[in-house]
């Protein structure tokens, strides 16, 4: 299950980069279990995904909870909440 | 009748209101947001999420036209680097009448902050830092539900 992956604000610089293909195994079933899965990709993974409770996400484009499934995202984004206006 | 513009250019306030003026409502209700200078901030640097920023404040101007009787909603949010004083955020309402024009546009820039993807970088003197989201913005959202 091939994800193009997007990061933003610090959790793109802590992870060094904004965007990335990964293709997790199939226990990775939802957001948490991705971020999990992720942060022991690398050094700058696991400091950027070192506290869920910071992390926000969508898939696809659309806001999810870190519960939601990943079903048939093509594109997950994982970010800390939103600060615009 | 929804504009929505998500742009590194500066903010004309003129030509915005003046477009709204033109839809021929009775009132044209706006908020201008504009970068601060407190606690030493020399700029301010906005990043967004491209694509889904403009889907979500098409589906926010949506929204606010389901709830009230509009007759335009423009909203215009500046990304990438802009100084203290510059504009940051346009946000206009034109109805026949004022009450619907003024919620309206409170709804909009209130939902704005929270589920709109733009995240605020200051930059001081000393270096730059990430600005965290204020808990008065979430409840400010949470009063519209």
């Amino acid at each position: 299950m091939a994800i193009s992956m997007l990061y933003f604000a610090w959790v793109r610089e802590a992870v060094g980069t904004g965007e990335e293909q990964v293709d997790p195994p199939e226990a990775v079933r939802n957001v948490a279990d991705l971020i999990d899965w992720l942060s022991q990709q690398s050094d700058g993974h696991a400091a950027a995904f070192a506290e869920p409770a910071r992390l926000r996400a969508a898939i696809d484009q659309r806001f999810v909870p870190l519960d939601a499934l990943l079903g048939n995202a093509r594109e997950v984004a994982i970010f800390p909440p939103v600060t615009g206006g | 009748m929804i504009r929505v513009s998500v742009d590194p250019a500066p903010i004309e306030l003129g030509v915005e209101v003046a477009a709204l003026e033109e839809r021929g409502a009775g009132g044209v209700a706006t908020f201008t947001g504009v970068v601060r200078t407190d606690d030493g901030v020399e700029a301010l640097e906005l990043e967004h999420y491209p694509g889904m920023t403009e889907a979500a404040l098409c589906a926010l101007a949506e929204a606010a036209i389901d709830r009230w009787n509009l007759l335009g909603v423009t909203i215009v949010h500046r990304v990438g680097r802009m100084t203290a004083g510059e504009r940051i955020v346009f946000v206009g309402t034109a109805a026949a009448h004022r009450r619907e024009a003024l919620e309206a546009c409170a709804y909009l820039i209130d939902r704005l902050k929270t589920d709109a993807p733009f995240w605020k970088r200051e930059w001081l003197a000393g270096g730059t830092r990430w600005v965290e989201p204020r808990t008065t913005d979430t409840e400010a959202a949470a009063t519209w539900a």
